[in-house]
């Protein structure tokens, strides 16, 4: 069947690889990293077992020897978005692209010719790194990680290149110059490296056979999106028709600004028609961040088992009555602070969103609920009257509170799904601020006059009802 | 074998190409000709299936260039404006590289490579690094990646640029070449001279729209008037003018060469001639004008302009 035809990406990654094999500055990184790291890691492992060994903290060692695997696995795929981003965007850059756009090829096959020539080689590369590791320590005679560990080190390092690459091509779709790309590719970089901790951190601490299988799951969801965006946006008539690497800002604030007004007359009809439409779109978003918020409660509940906290008798009540006495009812002061603290800490669920199709955006969400529901189940084993305390401490700007948070990680989460959504006649770019527009027209028209409301019922108004009910 | 009718690409708000039309039959050469910007590249795209036209249809050898796009690639050579040369390969793997991508057999890549490389003067080049080419050499390897797959339609960039005078040569044999061989080509050129030389066919592209499409001598004679002809006379004799048959004029004359506007040339230049030796006049020498497509050309820039930007 012509319309699977996978030859011409196999002929299109060979020529890469070739290519890439007469390149000293591939070349070199790869077989540094796949040749000497390795022995580095044993050395490092030898090292530290001794050490650790020496205070009876075996453990410590036992978990690091795979993570140092990990490491000596991802340090030659991390070339993997340097070749991708030269591959995809090099090319445009020195013009080689378009006899390729002429020739037959559909689409699908140049990008998946370029997908396997960017992450093949520095996947075999890290394949020989980790096979020298495993070596030196059979040598050395430390035990090696259980199977199912090195299973999951050798799957999630396929599929952290992929994801890298696919990322590459993302960004690539966005630059015309290798340097606009180098300089994009911070999109990847950061958020690659905070996933290594979070892996070093469950490796470690947590440590637990399914926590990196769900890392792994993240990884292939997140993969497959990547990919689906690249495909929609790798096309010869985005890849030879836009220039992008020049920073428009009069683009930037028509597009933002057309979708931000969405053609009100008035304020009137802003709230009515267009604010009214967006919060019509975010329906899905919403119930998934009602359902989010239910999950953690119950979640945060549960951790009260687990991270057990008993409270010396008679404190609660003096406490109330401290409370009681310290509190600025009637000043504006904690107005704004509490104002603030919300504001920013959804600014930087939106931050984290955007690095994350919009996951890491529902933190705010999560810490809050999550704490409601760990601390009223405190509450209930330290036998104190949870439901007065929510009902008087709560619920009176929570009411308000918790509607706008959950408004604020549907928005994010729509930013998410809407960058994660190939759209064929817009850049990555368009969508992006498009996202943001429709962000920020939940924040401003809902959810900071949400914010303030709270604030103020916050400071003014839940001090009394506790302290009518506990004082 | 190009057909396209009323091609038009817009890019957001800016219209690249509005309501081209062309028809290039195969054994013809259309020389597209207008400044940088002007859309030539644009079209040249959307022939070649790489942009899809905002409206209009075009048909290059047959196939639809938006409903069957691969087909159209297939069927097209393309020197683009960028060699897109790989710099650590050579000619010969660059070639292969290309050949496989046209799904072309391995033994008639080996015999095309051959055939070509020879014919532009790169056989013994083939082995060297493309990194090394010299401009010219580029040139003619991308002209020769364009023709590897035996298209019957060309679109060539600016094929001779960069080139030295005898390499030049080379290519616009080739050229002529492929005419004979009834292959339609299209070649977008700055090179008027060249135009002249070779198209069948000129048509001038001025902010995305073709104001002049018609053969050289027609385009000249619409744009620059009747053509002229200047007779020399030994001595710097005079010509009197009454015996100037009726629908030839005298431009201007100087040291006995007289130039000529002549409705009816074939018809009328005899007449005068037998006129001049029946008064025993020393007649010379008696031919054209010569009249450059380049004059043409700007004369019909300047029409454009003076016309608003209409066709002119």
């Amino acid at each position: 069947m012509e319309a699977l035809d996978i030859r011409p990406a196999l002929i299109i990654a060979q020529r890469e690889v070739r290519d890439q094999f007469r390149d000293w500055r591939i070349i070199f990184p790869i077989v540094f990293l796949t040749l000497f790291f390795p022995f580095l890691m044993n050395f490092t492992a030898r090292q530290l077992l001794n050490f650790v060994n020496q205070y009876g903290a075996g453990l410590v060692g036992e978990r690091l020897i795979p993570f140092l695997l990990l490491i000596t696995g991802f340090f030659p795929i991390s070339v993997s978005l340097v070749i991708a981003l030269e591959s995809f965007v090099g090319e445009k850059e020195r013009g080689s692209i378009e006899p390729l756009l002429t020739s037959p090829l559909a689409d699908w096959q140049l990008y998946l010719g370029k997908l396997l020539s960017s992450t093949v080689p520095p996947l075999v590369g890290s394949f020989l790194g980790m096979s020298v590791y495993i070596g030196g320590l059979v040598i050395n005679r430390i035990p090696l990680p259980d199977a199912e560990t090195m299973l999951q080190i050798i799957v999630l390092t396929i599929t952290q290149a992929v994801v890298m690459v696919s990322g590459a091509v993302v960004v690539s779709t966005q630059a015309t110059s290798v340097r606009a790309a180098n300089l994009l590719a911070s999109f990847i970089i950061i958020p690659m490296a905070l996933l290594i901790q979070a892996e070093a951190v469950v490796m470690f601490w947590g440590r637990d056979t399914l926590s990196l299988w769900w890392i792994v799951f993240g990884l292939l969801v997140l993969a497959v999106l990547l990919i689906r965006i690249g495909l929609a946006h790798f096309q010869r008539e985005e890849l030879l028709g836009r220039e992008i690497d020049v920073l428009n800002i009069r683009w930037i604030w028509r597009i933002f600004w057309d979708h931000f007004r969405g053609g009100a007359r008035n304020l009137l009809d802003w709230y009515r028609s267009v604010l009214g439409k967006t919060l019509f779109e975010l329906r899905g978003s919403m119930l998934a961040a009602v359902v989010l918020a239910v999950i953690v409660i119950i979640l945060g509940a549960q951790q009260a088992d687990r991270f057990l906290l008993i409270l010396p008798e008679g404190e609660f009540q003096e406490r109330v009555r401290e409370f009681g006495f310290n509190l600025p009812v009637g000043g504006v002061g904690s107005v704004q602070q509490i104002f603030l603290q919300n504001v920013r800490a959804l600014i930087v669920g939106l931050l984290l969103g955007l690095f994350s199709f919009g996951v890491l955006g529902t933190l705010p969400l999560v810490a809050t609920l999550g704490l409601l529901g760990y601390f009223t189940r405190i509450m209930e084993v330290n036998q104190l009257p949870a439901a007065q305390i929510i009902l008087s401490g709560v619920v009176p700007h929570g009411i308000v509170e918790v509607p706008a948070i959950l408004l604020s990680t549907a928005a994010v989460l729509r930013i998410g799904f809407l960058l994660a959504t190939p759209m064929k006649d817009k850049t990555v770019g368009e969508v992006f601020i498009i996202a943001i527009a429709g962000w920020m027209q939940v924040m401003i028209g809902l959810v900071l006059p949400l914010l303030l409301l709270a604030a103020m019922i916050e400071s003014w108004i839940t001090p009394l009802i506790i302290l009518r009910f506990f004082g | 074998m190009i057909y396209a009718e009323n091609l038009t690409k817009h890019f957001a708000d800016f219209v690249a190409v509005q309501g081209i039309h062309l028809d290039v039959r195969a054994g013809q050469v259309l020389a597209l000709l207008g400044p940088n910007g002007a859309g030539k590249t644009t079209t040249v795209r959307m022939l070649t299936s790489v942009l899809r036209p905002t409206s209009g249809t075009a048909r290059i050898a047959g196939y639809d260039v938006v409903a069957e796009a691969e087909k159209v690639r297939s069927s097209v050579g393309v020197l683009t404006e960028h060699h897109g040369l790989y710099s650590r390969m050579n000619a010969d793997e660059y070639l292969t590289f290309y050949g496989r991508l046209y799904r072309m057999p391995e033994g008639l890549i080996e015999q095309r490579k051959r055939e070509l490389l020879e014919q532009f003067g790169l056989g013994e080049a083939r082995k060297k690094k493309l990194g090394e080419y010299s401009k010219g050499m580029r040139q003619k390897l991308a002209l020769v990646r364009a023709l590897l797959h035996n298209p019957p339609v060309l679109l060539l960039d600016e094929p001779t640029s960069a080139m030295d005078p005898e390499s030049a040569r080379i290519v616009r044999d080739a050229i002529r070449a492929l005419r004979s061989d009834q292959r339609a080509v299209i070649l977008c050129t700055h090179n008027l001279a060249e135009a002249e030389m070779l198209a069948d066919q000129i048509a001038i592209i001025r902010r995305g729209r073709i104001f002049l499409n018609d053969v050289p001598e027609r385009l000249k004679q619409f744009l620059l008037g009747p053509e002229e002809y200047e007779i020399t006379l030994r001595d710097g004799a005079g010509i009197p003018v009454e015996i100037l048959p009726l629908g030839v004029a005298l431009s201007r004359q100087e040291n006995g060469r007289y130039v000529f506007r002549i409705d009816q040339p074939e018809e009328k230049i005899p007449l005068l001639l037998k006129r001049l030796l029946d008064q025993q006049l020393p007649v010379l020498s008696c031919a054209p004008v010569p009249r450059s497509l380049e004059e043409a050309y700007l004369r019909a820039v300047s029409l454009h302009e003076e016309n608003g930007n209409g066709s002119a």
